[in-house]
């Protein structure tokens, strides 16, 4: 079993004395990160609220702006925000707690790299799917109604 | 050329207990299912996130949906006992790598104790999701469910500080009880072979009774505004909508109706954390029989703490997999 224990946090920003210190660190740390997601989620400041890009409309090249920065165009700011915050917490849990940080390189990226390639499919699929459905229920044009 | 020479390093490569990935068998296999287990959760978050697409302009708002604490009844408080929750998991996370710490260093007191906080944390997450179901399944205001299947809800405006707000009315503020020619079908006033679910608490011409009594009640139906919030209607379109689409007065929530909103989203509510919530319960188990071989000196006896690494792997991934849960259903 490894018994070398990497100390730092933030690419070598803090670096903690014993193991135990640094599970205190990142426990403050991902404290904080849940409190700001609850204020948020309480509060929902309105600069949040609305996307601050709107879509680009023209030919090939505004559907590929589009896609390539859709988490802009079509998110609202304070969802992008908390899926990145949630995405900072999966990584200090799965670095430090599941002590991913002391693995082999090849160990992690084997098991990261597996779930995230598979998971973006995922993505894909909920969005592409999602978007088709989204236009028969909600369209315009729309073949289904509930309104009654 | 010489066959019968093998040099060091090749019989250290295939002459057995040699670790791939300088992990141990079971540490490797524990995370292939976690890998596995997490792509689980994936497919159940994204068939959520694509339902929601389908009802995408009139998804309940988690804000309004829960937003009570034990003991402090009748406050709206959203997102405090969820937060709490995840408090409590990461929590238990912390004392459970405390105790792999302490495993590493064959400190078995120390071990014992970590072991026994994981454990409780763990019940206590598990009590609330309990307690979290239990109030979601009883309901809060009630409301009316329409032939389509919308939801309307009660309300009226209130002014406090100058602020003019919608307000909640519970359905039974509202109901004038009339004299009822409806009964429970039981098996003992009916057909013996025959049931019937509980019957709603009111009808809904009750409802409309206590409507059109109350002038400043008005109707809120499930469509988001540009603001984001639910949309309020005008009075007389309030009446309309319960007298010609009212179908089915709904207090709480099940897997067929459910007052907050469009019924997915409770069968997701009870599907997703559910499955989260019998994660939880499984790893309390695990956490009990490991916390009994460690106290019976089991992990002593073998020279090394790593079924509690193990197991800890397990839980943090729960813990994991709730940080997930709580974004996309508590906050997004």
């Amino acid at each position: 079993m490894a018994h070398e224990h990497k100390l730092e946090i933030f690419r070598g920003l803090v670096k903690f004395k014993s193991n135990k210190s640094k599970i205190w660190g990142v426990l403050i740390f991902l404290s904080i990160v849940t409190a700001i997601e609850v204020v948020l989620g309480i509060y929902k400041p309105e600069i949040f609220m609305h996307t601050w890009i709107s879509p680009f409309e023209g030919g090939f090249f505004a559907t590929i702006g589009n896609i390539i920065l859709s988490p802009f165009v079509y998110m609202k700011p304070l969802n992008l925000i908390f899926i990145v915050l949630t995405i900072v917490k999966a990584y200090y849990i799965a670095w430090d707690f599941m002590h991913l940080r002391d693995e082999t390189g090849s160990f992690r990226k084997m098991i990261v790299w597996t779930g995230v390639f598979l998971i973006c499919y995922i993505i894909f699929i909920l969005l592409q799917e999602g978007g088709y459905v989204f236009g028969v229920y909600n369209a315009e044009d729309a073949l289904i109604k509930r309104d009654f | 050329m010489n066959s019968t020479v093998a040099t060091d390093t090749e019989e250290k490569t295939w002459g057995g207990g040699n670790k791939p990935l300088n992990a141990s068998y079971g540490k490797m296999m524990m995370w292939f299912f976690i890998v596995s287990d997490a792509l689980t959760f994936s497919g159940f978050l994204a068939a959520y996130g694509f339902s929601r697409f389908k009802f995408i302009n009139e998804w309940p708002i988690a804000d309004e949906v829960f937003t009570h604490v034990p003991f402090l009844h009748g406050q709206e408080l959203p997102m405090i006992y969820v937060a709490f929750m995840t408090f409590i998991l990461i929590m238990s996370s912390v004392t459970m790598v405390l105790a792999v710490d302490a495993g590493h260093n064959m400190n078995k007191a120390k071990v014992t104790i970590y072991m026994f906080l994981t454990i409780i944390g763990g019940a206590i997450f598990v009590g609330s999701q309990a307690w979290e179901w239990a109030t979601f399944i009883q309901g809060d205001y009630g409301a009316v469910q329409t032939n389509g299947g919308n939801i309307l809800q009660f309300g009226k405006n209130v002014t406090e500080d100058g602020v003019t707000k919608f307000k909640r009315v519970s359905i039974d503020d509202i109901a004038i009880v009339q004299a009822g020619e409806r009964v429970d079908h039981e098996r003992k006033n009916g057909l013996w072979f025959v049931d019937e679910g509980t019957l709603p608490p009111y009808t809904v011409s009750e409802i409309y009774a206590g409507l059109a009594a109350n002038e400043d009640i008005l109707v809120r139906n499930q469509m988001l505004d540009d603001e984001g919030h639910k949309t309020v209607l005008s009075r007389e379109e309030s009446l309309k909508q319960i007298k010609e689409n009212g179908k089915l007065v709904v207090k709480g929530a099940n897997l067929h109706v459910n007052e907050y909103g469009t019924t997915l989203f409770a069968d997701f509510f009870f599907f997703i954390t559910g499955f989260h919530g019998f994660h939880v319960f499984s790893g309390v188990v695990l956490n009990i029989i490991i916390f009994f071989n460690v106290i019976l000196g089991t992990y002593e006896r073998r020279g090394s703490y790593e079924m509690v690494e193990k197991v800890g792997l397990y839980w943090h991934f729960v813990d994991l997999v709730w940080v997930f849960v709580f974004t996309f259903f508590y906050l997004v």
